[in-house]
Parts: structure tokens; sequence; C-alpha cells
């Protein structure tokens, strides 16, 4: 046996065992990007979720005028820590909608009057079949719609203050 | 007190991070046509869950995975073909959500390797064989 066949097989072994033990190393991620950004809104009708609000159709969405879709429930408390930055972002001029996910009326109308209420619209997504639709894999989760009813960007998690600014810029850019 | 207020939070986080809707009608409840529960339950057998993401929605407790149940088995029982659900389902979170890899540019290895293992250790047994016999 010639010197590099004799090598070839330790060579091969710290190969595997470097690639093997980075695998392990490396810090798991367990967000799931949605694969429907750049698509459009899939078509969905939902219904009010709290009396007083309108509720939310994907058609709502493709009236020419970008939103912010937020996907939350009042049983969430990200969403609640979320909720001063939604307002900020409805200040600025940004169109809010809701997806209230297997949500009661009741709820969902302390949660409002105690956080205040930024959505123009919210829909009852009572078995999170919406939510799955947008490929969104839980609440807390925003959408950048533009006005043609296209997904541009996914907010995985709650909005925080530093994201304000980067998501009312992406809907203003938004046409 | 303060161990207690801990304990208390220890056990109350949890609970509110489910919501307090009952879980949908067909979540736990099996069709009542035994052939399409069956395909049903292939199915659900071989999509994960995307909140305990080692388990299949099948398996899971998570609301989420519920949800997903009812939305196989209504799906299943308006006369959808459960690769189409399938499809549906990879189509929003990637092909990792099933359990049954496709045959594609990342995955190829996997399921060639085995084949290429083969031939190179049937080849090496061929050249120890004749080496013996000579």
């Amino acid at each position: 046996m010639t010197g590099a066949t004799k090598w070839a097989p330790l060579v091969l072994f710290i190969l595997l065992g470097s690639a093997l033990t980075y695998g392990l190393a490396k810090p798991e991620s367990n967000t799931i990007k949605s694969k429907m950004v750049g698509v459009s809104v899939p078509s969905f009708t939902l219904p009010a979720a709290v009396p007083g609000v309108p509720g939310l159709s994907s058609s709502d969405l493709a009236t020419g005028r970008p939103h912010l879709v937020n996907v939350f429930g009042s049983w969430c408390l990200p969403c609640m820590a979320e909720a001063p930055q939604l307002k900020q972002i409805a200040d600025a001029g940004v169109p809010v909608v809701g997806i209230a996910v297997r949500d009661k009326p009741e709820a969902l109308q302390r949660f409002l009057s105690r956080y205040g209420n930024p959505f123009g619209a919210i829909g009852a997504d009572d078995a999170s079949q919406v939510m799955m639709a947008m490929g969104s894999s839980g609440v807390p989760e925003s959408f950048v719609v533009d006005g043609q009813g296209r997904i541009l960007q996914q907010q995985i998690g709650p909005v925080n203050p530093e994201d304000v600014a980067g998501i009312v810029a992406a809907v203003k850019a938004a046409r | 007190m303060r161990r207690l207020l801990l304990a208390l939070a220890l056990v109350a986080a949890p609970v509110l991070a489910d919501s307090d809707l009952p879980p949908a009608p067909l979540a736990n409840t099996q069709l009542p046509d035994a052939k399409q529960e069956a395909e049903a339950k292939a199915l659900m057998v071989t999509i994960r869950c995307l909140v305990c993401q080692g388990q299949s929605i099948a398996d899971s407790d998570a609301e989420l995975a519920g949800d997903m149940r009812a939305m196989v088995r209504e799906r299943i029982a308006a006369g959808e073909k459960p690769e189409a659900i399938r499809a549906w389902l990879v189509q929003r979170y990637g092909s990792w959500v099933s359990y049954e890899p496709p045959f594609d540019r990342v995955t190829w290895a996997l399921w060639v390797a085995p084949i290429l293992f083969l031939v190179v250790g049937a080849l090496i047994a061929r050249t120890s064989f004749r080496r013996r016999r000579v």
C-alpha cells in the first residue's frame, strides 16, 4: 500500500467526524419561515371576531392599499407585549388588520380595551385554518402585504420597538 | 411567599400558552367512514407538528396539531387526496413539514448513498475474495 491510500481512511474519518461535530454543535433553529412570502394571500373570508370591528377577507387585502396583517390571540403573552408597537405602526398611518386565532369575543374585547385597538378589521380564525393557509406556525406573526394582496415580508414573533421603523418603511414602500 | 409565587408562575405560564377555545370537532374524533379515517391517519403520522417539532400531528397534543388533524380529516371527508393535502402543507411550510422526504436537489445524496455503498462494498468484497484464491 502506498502512503496516500494508507492514510485515506483516517483522513476521511476525521473529515466526517468534524462535519458531524459541527452539525451537532450548531444551534438548531426552530423558526419556520413561511413559503408564502412572495405569493398572494390565499383566498379566505373570516367573520368578525368582536362586535363593532369588521371581519377580514382576502379581498380586503387587494384594494390597492398595502397592509400589515397581524396574526395574534388575546391569550398569547407576546401579543400583549407587541401591542404598543402595533399602535405606533397604526399611528404612523399604516393600516393594520388582525387575524385572531382561537379566540373568544369576550376575551378579545377585554384584550382590546386593555391594550388598545390598532386594528381596522379583525377576523376570527377559530380553528387556525387561515393561519395555516398563510404558512404561519404560531402567534404572534405579522405579514407585510402589498396593495394587490401579495405577501412581501413575514415577521416571526412579536414586533419589538426596534422593528417598528423597518415595518412602517416596508409598508410605505409597498404598492 | 416568593417561593409560592414562583411555583404559581411555573404552573400559570403553560396555562397561558394555550387558548381557551375547545379543540376543533375533528381534532380528536375519528371520521365515521373507516376507510377515510385510515387514509387520514396514514397521512397524519407523516406530517410534522409545527409546535412539538419532533412529533407527528397524530402524536402531538399541541393545539395547532389538533387544528391540523381537524383540517386533514375535513379535507379527506370532502374527498381530497392525502397527497394533495401534503402538497398544500409543503407549499406553505416547506418539505420539512413532511416526514416523507422527497427526492430533490437537497436530499438526493440520502437516497443514492446506500446504493453507492452497496456497490462499493460489492467491489471490495470481489477484489478481496479474488486475492484469497491466489
